[in-house]
């Protein structure tokens, strides 16, 4: 295929299918008030690149391994009770700064950790591509299979159980599923703007949205619009890709919302 | 034989023990209602009965294959999370729209379908929870204080439709209660709870009992002569309402 020869279709590619996934899981982290698990499970991929590094890993599985094992130990935490709002915020921030820590104690070049941190998505290449479109799939049919008991057990834990499902798989399942974006996302957006890039389009959705379904589909539209939109003016603007899309998102979220309350009143 | 059996069961939050030693069952198209002062753990129990609580001790029996309606105390939608009427009768599997209406004809939920849930008022929510509950054709409805916030007639009414729906659906019904005079007149078998059960059986046998009367304390006698006069008072209406249907 010719036309994925131009790093620029590749990179409108890449952003595309992370917005597409990460616009479907964002609904669940908005209702679920997961944001701060977002944030712990990007954090933490600082720290499996770091181990990546050290070991001479795939960057990709580290993050994966790392970022799955403290989506695991926020999942955890919270079936017990005790993932509070300050754990939760002592895990996010820790993994950040044990991560950057980590990647400065690695032997080696130093690492361009801008590319990690705030996303480097016109480097995408065909490897790349292929991974994030396959996470993309993935996370699609798991969520498409799950959606009775996902959304039954967002909804209400005890109707879910009434109802003969386990909510605890579909917290498993959520928290897994977003180590997975994770480690897809942080080539197109960094680390450190995934989760704007889970919670931003959801948000701005839930304006225009009746059902959750509805709102699941506009999230997934508004984060290809962001990410489209995004690489166009890092383009124009010659700036990073990843800031630029959360820019856009954060103007299609302002937009909606004001045209929403001026539509109420 | 039993629909649901409660066998011995302890749960322990922390270091308080919500429940000890609690033994209850259900048979098949009985109402059983439990009533119990604050805190003392009649919540517990129904999740315990929905598995949605871990037990310290003892177990929970169910009969294979048993559907459970669930009706909860309340439920708090997420404003981030839009759910029309519609779409929530739909969890956890779609239905038709034709039994969907239907559900809500049975409930007593009127026309609203197509509004959202957070819009809905107190009475109106309770009623679209009940729908959904009946639409999967539950062998039992479990209900957790379904009339709190209702007014004496908005809670009267909701009985009267849980009665139709029994005797629609043939099936059983436990309830957990404070309106102690409207609920005890339409049990089958009333448990009372403290932790423990304290005592149960018939309405009348319960009302009598020592333990309840010590539970329920003095401002109880107010509400039992009220239960008293409402339950004759409903008797009559019930046997007029029969003569009516007859002739």
């Amino acid at each position: 295929m010719m036309l994925l020869d131009s790093f620029l279709v590749r990179a409108a590619l890449a952003g595309v299918g992370v917005a597409l996934a990460a616009g479907l899981l964002g609904c669940f982290v908005v209702w679920r008030r997961m944001a701060y698990f977002g944030d712990a499970t990007a954090h933490a991929s600082i720290l499996g690149i770091a181990l990546s590094l050290a070991f001479g890993t795939p960057v990709t599985l580290g993050i994966l391994a790392v970022a799955g094992a403290m989506g695991l130990l926020v999942f955890a935490l919270t079936d017990r009770g005790l993932a509070a709002d300050t754990v939760l915020g002592v895990l996010a921030h820790g993994a950040l700064g044990l991560g950057l820590f980590a990647v400065a104690l690695t032997p080696g070049p130093r690492v361009n950790l801008e590319a990690f941190l705030f996303g480097d998505v016109l480097t995408v290449g065909r490897d790349d591509l292929a991974l994030i479109w396959g996470g993309v799939a993935i996370v699609g049919v798991l969520v498409w299979w799950n959606w009775g008991l996902l959304l039954t057990s967002t909804l209400s834990v005890d109707l879910a159980h009434a109802q003969g499902m386990d909510p605890r798989r579909g917290s498993l399942l959520l928290s897994l599923l977003l180590a997975g974006v994770v480690a897809v996302a942080i080539q197109v957006v960094g680390a450190l703007l995934i989760t704007a890039l889970l919670i931003i389009p959801a948000a701005a959705a839930r304006n225009l949205a009746r059902t959750p379904e509805g709102m699941a589909l506009a999230a997934c539209a508004i984060g290809v619009l962001a990410a489209m939109g995004g690489l166009e003016l890092a383009v124009t603007a010659d700036s990073g890709v990843g800031p630029a899309t959360v820019t856009v998102a954060v103007a299609v979220f302002a937009v909606l919302t004001a045209a929403g309350r001026l539509r109420r009143s | 034989m039993d629909l649901i059996a409660a066998d011995g069961i302890d749960v322990r939050h922390g270091a308080t023990q919500v429940l000890h030693g609690v033994s209850l069952r259900v048979a098949k198209g009985e109402i059983v209602t439990i009533v119990g002062p604050n805190g003392s753990g009649k919540s517990t129990l129904l999740r315990c009965l929905i598995g949605a609580q871990r037990l310290t001790r003892g177990r929970v029996v169910k009969s294979p294959g048993l559907r459970i309606g669930y009706v909860p105390q309340k439920l708090h939608i997420d404003p981030t999370l839009p759910m029309t009427v519609r779409r929530f009768l739909d969890l956890p599997v779609r239905v038709r729209d034709a039994d969907a209406q239907a559900a809500m004809d049975e409930a007593g939920a009127g026309h609203v379908m197509g509004r959202q849930m957070a819009d809905l008022s107190g009475g109106q929510f309770q009623r679209v929870l009940l729908a959904r509950a009946i639409l999967s054709r539950p062998d039992i409805l479990m209900l957790d204080e379904p009339t709190q916030g209702l007014d004496q007639p908005g809670a009267a009414a909701f009985y009267q439709s849980l009665e139709a729906i029994r005797a629609h659906l043939g099936c059983a019904i436990l309830l957990v209660s404070h309106d102690l005079h409207v609920v005890m007149s339409a049990s089958d078998r009333v448990v009372c709870l403290n932790g423990h059960v304290c005592c149960e059986g018939h309405p009348a046998v319960v009302s009598a009992a020592p333990a309840y009367r010590e539970l329920f304390g003095t401002g109880t006698r107010g509400a039992l002569a009220l239960y008293r006069h409402e339950h004759d008072h409903a008797d009559h209406a019930a046997h007029h309402h029969h003569h009516h249907e007859e002739a």
